[in-house]
């Protein structure tokens, strides 16, 4: 058994475990190649279903590529697709494009804030109508109580101190410095009430371990990874204004795997093309301690 | 790193400042692992503070940098031979130690346990090395540190060597070798030196080559624990498939299994998988799924073995070791949650049998209490059957956590299966189960044709509470609105069922109360797979006889109504009703629970 077959395994393990665990039990979507992955182990590990909600947020300013890709696949896999949105801020232009705000701050407003409340409920949610594919008013507010979500190990540091089943607290709150124990494929799956748990099927996953992966499946990825001819392609998507390309020639699956694997990259942070990283010394972990995904 | 290549994961441990840091830092100088300029940056700025340049100051350098987010993993170093890519776990911070050494070690399948020559071995030199076999780590090794320091005293070596070999012999643990090293001076790390002529064995970067990658365990027994039973109907996909990962053996298509505890069996129609060839068989460490012959109702938590191979334990009772990391200590008398496999059950200390306090090698000491970081040998109560193994046959099925108050807090092997009250009853129930020869109609078309589902209901309560009379009223009504329903009181065994047991002696202590509760839940399982809906009243029902009611009955098909104000017995009901209730009233009750759970339609 190759070292793909065993990452696929555990993660598929642990996805059963989680659906076995959480009854309100959803799993984020951010439509880049690794919760695209997740979402493909999410079909392998209960044979071509997915029998959880995906939520994704939608901050108004993702790439137009990225929801269409979103909206495709969620008709063609019949998946129930869940989406939240923090109208409130975009209404009042509370956004970085705007320039009424940092890059953080337009980030904690679009997808931190819109995110937790989506996840509470507290929020409306809108549900794709899988006959007509339009979205219309999600019925249900009820919180989710278990959320898969397709952080790696490997991405940033502080990502590497994450759990597989990780608590949050009523306030999305993480304490890095003391995590329960987690050993012999056992988690934790008991949470007091107001408390939910993040999972992470792809913690051990790398970044060449994902694009092997891709091509091993054949995955559907949106076309923005590649090259289209001007020498430039994103390697990590976002919102538009804080995101961009970098210099790359790959084209292709194939040719992505090569260029990792040769290590033209590895002096460069997978993150690098995302702006709200370099923000305030540690964007990305405070904006995690804060209950960004 | 190149994915091809090999990848092993090894964890470090040992008393804090034995100088584990030390050696990783050695290790990633020694093998080139360590970014351009890196090494002399650390000198440089150890020579402008006039400090001296320590290998530890490269990990606490690396992970500066790693938090700034340009490397990428603080928690884990990683370094490269020839022959493979190493992941060292590293476990950082003193508080909690514990906790974090356990989680990283248990992704390991190899440990280097450090010892500090001139301070020799120290509590945590004991615990983890008693922890890393605990976790499973076969492969260990024992790094004697800071040789430098004793003058590369081999005498000093051999006395290490021999007090700790001595304690690993007491736990019954094997390393593979032991090795005096310098972190500080380099020895023995990537290259034997001559300040050790007495040592000839091999150098740390060659013992890590020595290990063995760790294989799937193809050629053990077939063990899948189930971890759901699914059925996706809302998309017209009528499969039923039976998933888990496979821990040990292999399964292929027309293979008897055995689902444990139930003991229910059928054999393998397809091997179930998305996006793959066709597949004829599953095997060890496969994320799988299969579907079945026939429709047996199987839940997760139960095990799948096969047929024609050896079986796994099943019991209530189990001598187990653990250790114990919760703030609380792990007492008497508390309900807790024993998490192995699949399945979650409570579970109660039975008795300690012998703390084993690492930090003075004394292995017999007298505590009525698990404290934090003890490691102890324990009797252990779950409330229902479960199936394990234990863990000198298949080690994965023998491992379990415990969980109080939503938090994993400790964990452990079983050593042991005990035998409980319900043993004989448990082998008579498998037996019965392995010959039980099955007509063609499944439960389930009955259950469509009668228009009800099969439902043991238990009526029970004090001797004075009008048990029967309501037992009566309820089969009446059932059978007037069409129900197959029939009522069975207790004492109706007592001169046919059982007229070879002594009938005085039922219900008094040394009676045979056991013996006729299990004939009376034998007949009750015949009448529910027939289909039928079964009242039995009985006076001062215990949970004893519930337990053994259990075992023979489906738990999912019972339930326990106990009729009077006072509970006059320790028996957990599933509901209470008044007595000062008229029979009618607490008949709806019974009724429209009945309703509420499915076993009979509601009409509206």
């Amino acid at each position: 058994m190759d070292h793909l077959q065993q990452l696929e395994n555990k993660s598929v393990h642990i996805f059963r475990e989680a659906y076995a665990n959480f009854k309100n039990l959803g799993m984020l979507w951010s439509i880049g190649k690794d919760s695209t992955v997740l979402l493909w182990l999410a079909r392998k590990a209960f044979f071509g279903h997915v029998p959880f909600p995906l939520i994704h947020i939608d901050t108004s300013y993702k790439i137009p590529e990225m929801i269409e890709y979103r909206d495709r696949l969620a008709l063609e896999w019949k998946l129930t697709m869940v989406v939240g949105q923090n109208k409130e801020a975009l209404a009042a232009k509370q956004t970085f494009p705007n320039g009424n705000a940092d890059r953080i701050t337009c980030c904690r407003l679009l997808k931190t804030q819109a995110l937790k409340d989506t996840l509470a409920g507290t929020r409306e949610r809108y549900v794709m109508n899988l006959e007509t594919g339009q979205y219309e008013v999600d019925k249900s507010s009820e919180a989710f109580t278990g959320v898969i979500v397709g952080a790696r190990a490997d991405e940033e540091g502080s990502r590497s101190k994450e759990r597989y089943f990780s608590a949050r607290s009523k306030d999305n709150d993480w304490d890095v410095a003391d995590q329960p124990p987690e050993f012999w494929n056992q988690f934790k799956t008991d949470f007091a009430p107001g408390t939910h748990v993040r999972i992470h099927p792809l913690l051990d996953w790398t970044e060449l371990n994902i694009w092997e992966y891709i091509k091993r499946e054949n995955i559907p990825t949106v076309s923005l990874y590649y090259n289209q001819g001007n020498g430039k392609r994103y390697r990590s998507l976002g919102c538009w204004p804080c995101t961009s390309p970098i210099e790359s020639a790959s084209r292709n699956v194939d040719e992505i795997i090569q260029e990792l694997k040769t290590g033209k990259l590895s002096n460069i942070a997978e993150r690098s093309g995302r702006e709200q990283d370099k923000e305030d010394g540690g964007g990305l972990e405070s904006l995690r301690r804060d209950g960004y995904m | 790193m190149i994915d091809d290549r090999q990848q092993m994961n090894i964890v470090i441990a040992g008393h804090v400042d034995h100088g584990k840091s030390t050696i990783i830092g050695r290790l990633l100088a020694d093998t080139d692992s360590l970014p351009d300029g890196k090494l002399e940056a650390v000198r440089e700025n150890c020579r402008r503070n006039s400090k001296p340049f320590e290998y530890a100051f490269l990990l606490d350098a690396l992970k500066d940098e790693q938090a700034q987010g340009i490397t990428i993993d603080s928690a884990r170093v990683f370094f490269s031979t020839p022959l493979r890519d190493y992941i060292i776990i590293d476990a950082p911070g003193h508080i909690e130690f514990l906790k974090n050494m356990v989680t990283g070690a248990s992704r390991a399948e190899a440990a280097l346990l450090v010892i500090d020559a001139n301070e020799g071995v120290r509590e945590n030199s004991r615990r983890h090395g008693y922890m890393i076999s605990m976790l499973g780590i076969k492969q260990m090794a024992v790094l004697v540190n800071k040789m430098d320091l004793v003058g590369y005293s081999e005498a000093i070596y051999r006395a290490i060597v021999s007090e700790y070999s001595e304690f690993l012999k007491g736990i019954n643990v094997k390393p593979r070798c032991f090795l005096p090293v310098s972190g500080f001076q380099g020895d023995s790390i990537s290259k034997l030196t001559a300040q050790m002529p007495w040592y000839k064995g091999k150098t740390v970067l060659e013992v890590l080559d020595d290990f063995q990658k760790e294989k799937p365990q193809k050629d053990k027994a077939f063990r899948m624990p189930v971890q759901g039973v699914y059925k996706f109907t809302r998309f017209g996909d009528d499969r039923r498939i039976v998933a888990g990962t496979v821990e040990t053996g292999e399964l292929r298509i027309g293979d008897e299994v055995v689902f444990l505890p139930s003991g229910k069996r059928s054999r393998v129609k397809t091997i179930e998988s998305f996006n793959t060839g066709p597949q004829s068989f599953i095997a060890a460490g496969d994320a799988a799924g299969f579907t079945l012959d026939e429709q047996i109702y199987i839940t997760r938590g139960e095990i799948a073995v096969k047929a024609r191979e050896k079986a796994p334990k099943v019991s209530t009772r189990l001598r187990v070791n653990l250790f114990w990391m919760g703030k609380d200590p792990f007492v008497k008398n508390k309900d807790y949650k024993l998490k192995i496999g699949t399945i979650n059950v409570p579970v109660r200390i039975e008795e300690i049998i012998k703390i084993i306090d690492a930090s003075d090698l004394n292995l017999n000491v007298e505590k009525d209490r698990v404290e934090r970081h003890d490691v102890a040998e324990c009797l252990l109560k779950v409330k229902t059957n479960i199936a394990f193994d234990i863990a000198e046959e298949i080690e994965g099925l023998s491992r379990f956590v415990i969980v109080d108050n939503y938090e994993i807090r400790g964990g452990g092997i079983i050593r042991e299966e005990l035998d409980d009250e319900q043993s004989w009853i448990r082998d008579k129930v498998y037996l019965r189960n392995t010959k039980w020869i099955r007509g063609d109609i499944m439960p389930k078309q009955r259950a469509e044709r009668y228009n009800q589902k099969a439902k043991l209901i238990l009526i029970t309560g004090q001797k004075d509470a009008a048990r029967k009379e309501l037992a009566k009223a309820l089969e009446k009504r059932l059978f007037e609105e069409g129900k197959l329903v029939y009522y069975l009181g207790l004492g109706s065994l007592l001169y046919g069922v059982d007229a070879d047991i002594k009938s005085e002696e039922i219900g008094t202590e040394n009676g045979n109360r056991t013996e006729h509760f299990r004939r009376l839940a034998e007949v009750a399982n015949i009448m529910l797979d027939s289909g039928m809906i079964m009242i039995l009243s009985a006076a001062d029902m215990t949970q004893e006889d519930l337990e053994i009611i259990k075992v023979v009955v489906n738990s999912n098909q019972i339930d326990t109504i106990w009729l009077g104000d006072d509970v006059t017995t320790d028996l957990q009901f599933d509901e209470k009703l008044s007595d000062l209730l008229s029979i009618q009233e607490n008949l709806e009750k019974i009724k429209s629970r009945l309703q509420e759970t499915g076993v009979i339609f509601s009409p509206w």
